[in-house]
């Protein structure tokens, strides 16, 4: 099968890879917000329980 | 179930699951979308238009699913108060909104090419347009009150009131004539799908739920260190105070 065959997806192209394009993108933005926030999250955390322990020493 | 609830308890236990769990979402994703774009054959009638399947039948069975969760998270944290459930709640709605609008707009993409239209207010378009709402007016509620307790327990309520949309669009295609065809994979007497199209629609379905699970579960450790940083917040000024 030749890769224009393919992309054109006979016809229905402008139908299929937006609907794949947007699923890709909507479930790649979620994903990658949520793994921010949780890393800042982390971050924050260790610079607190961080800054606790330096003051207890 | 209570064991599981103890918040420690979830970032051990979350923590070992996942790498694991993560890992199995993106090989499935993979494997899901190779089957999906190239090995599935076309439909004898809706040509190559029926890949649009592979991601809006996915998206919408994740829908109804995260709904489910929201509003058993909703009914556990309205009975015992649990953090734990409260936080999967919250978590959930925003993924479900995400999926359902999924839903939405592969629908109107592939309904232009096989009905004609992008959109038609058949029982069942219209059942997932109000689950989409319900998301919203549930994000909406959390926060409309000055008291978060408050916003947690109007919200909770909506989700569990809300929940009927849920057979409601499981069977809306046997109650009313709609555009959408009757049920075909979870039937009595077994899917009525091919196997060459089936199996890729399941492994589209099963990856979309790990990924779901990936993303509630790094969601929910990312609302409970947030929890901690506003207590241990509290504590430093109020030792400043």
């Amino acid at each position: 099968m030749a890769l224009s065959t393919w992309l054109a997806m006979g016809g229905y192209a402008i139908f299929v890879w937006p609907a794949y394009g947007i699923a890709a993108a909507a479930l790649g933005l979620l994903a990658i917000g949520t793994l921010r926030r949780y890393r800042m999250a982390q971050r924050r955390l260790a610079q607190m329980t961080g800054e606790r322990r330096g003051e207890d020493i | 179930m209570h064991r599981f609830a103890n918040p420690a308890r979830f970032m051990r236990l979350s923590q070992t699951v996942l790498p694991w769990l993560a890992a199995a979402t993106v090989v499935l994703l993979a494997l899901g979308l190779v089957l999906a774009l190239v090995v599935a054959p076309p439909d004898y009638q809706q040509g190559e238009s029926v890949r649009i399947m592979f991601v809006h039948v996915p998206a919408a069975w994740m829908a109804m699913c995260a709904y489910t969760s929201l509003a058993a998270a909703s009914a556990a944290a309205l009975i015992w108060r649990h953090p734990l459930a409260e936080i999967a709640a919250e978590e959930a709605a925003p993924l479900g909104a995400t999926f359902t609008g999924l839903c939405l707009v592969s629908g109107s993409l592939w309904g232009q090419p096989m009905w004609g239209t992008w959109w038609a207010w058949d029982a069942r378009m219209t059942s997932v347009l109000v689950l989409f709402f319900l998301y919203l007016g549930y994000m909406a509620l959390l926060h409309a009150f000055d008291d978060p307790t408050r916003g947690r327990r109007a919200a909770a309520i909506l989700a569990l009131v809300g929940f009927v949309n849920v057979p409601i669009i499981k069977f809306s295609v046997d109650w009313w004539n709609t555009l959408h065809q009757p049920a075909s994979v979870l039937r009595m007497g077994g899917p009525t799908i091919d196997p060459s199209i089936l199996w890729p629609l399941l492994v589209m379905g099963l990856a979309f739920t790990l990924l779901f699970a990936t993303l509630l579960i790094v969601r929910m450790r990312a609302a409970l260190i947030e929890r901690k940083i506003r207590v241990l917040d509290a504590a430093a000024s109020g030792a400043l105070g």
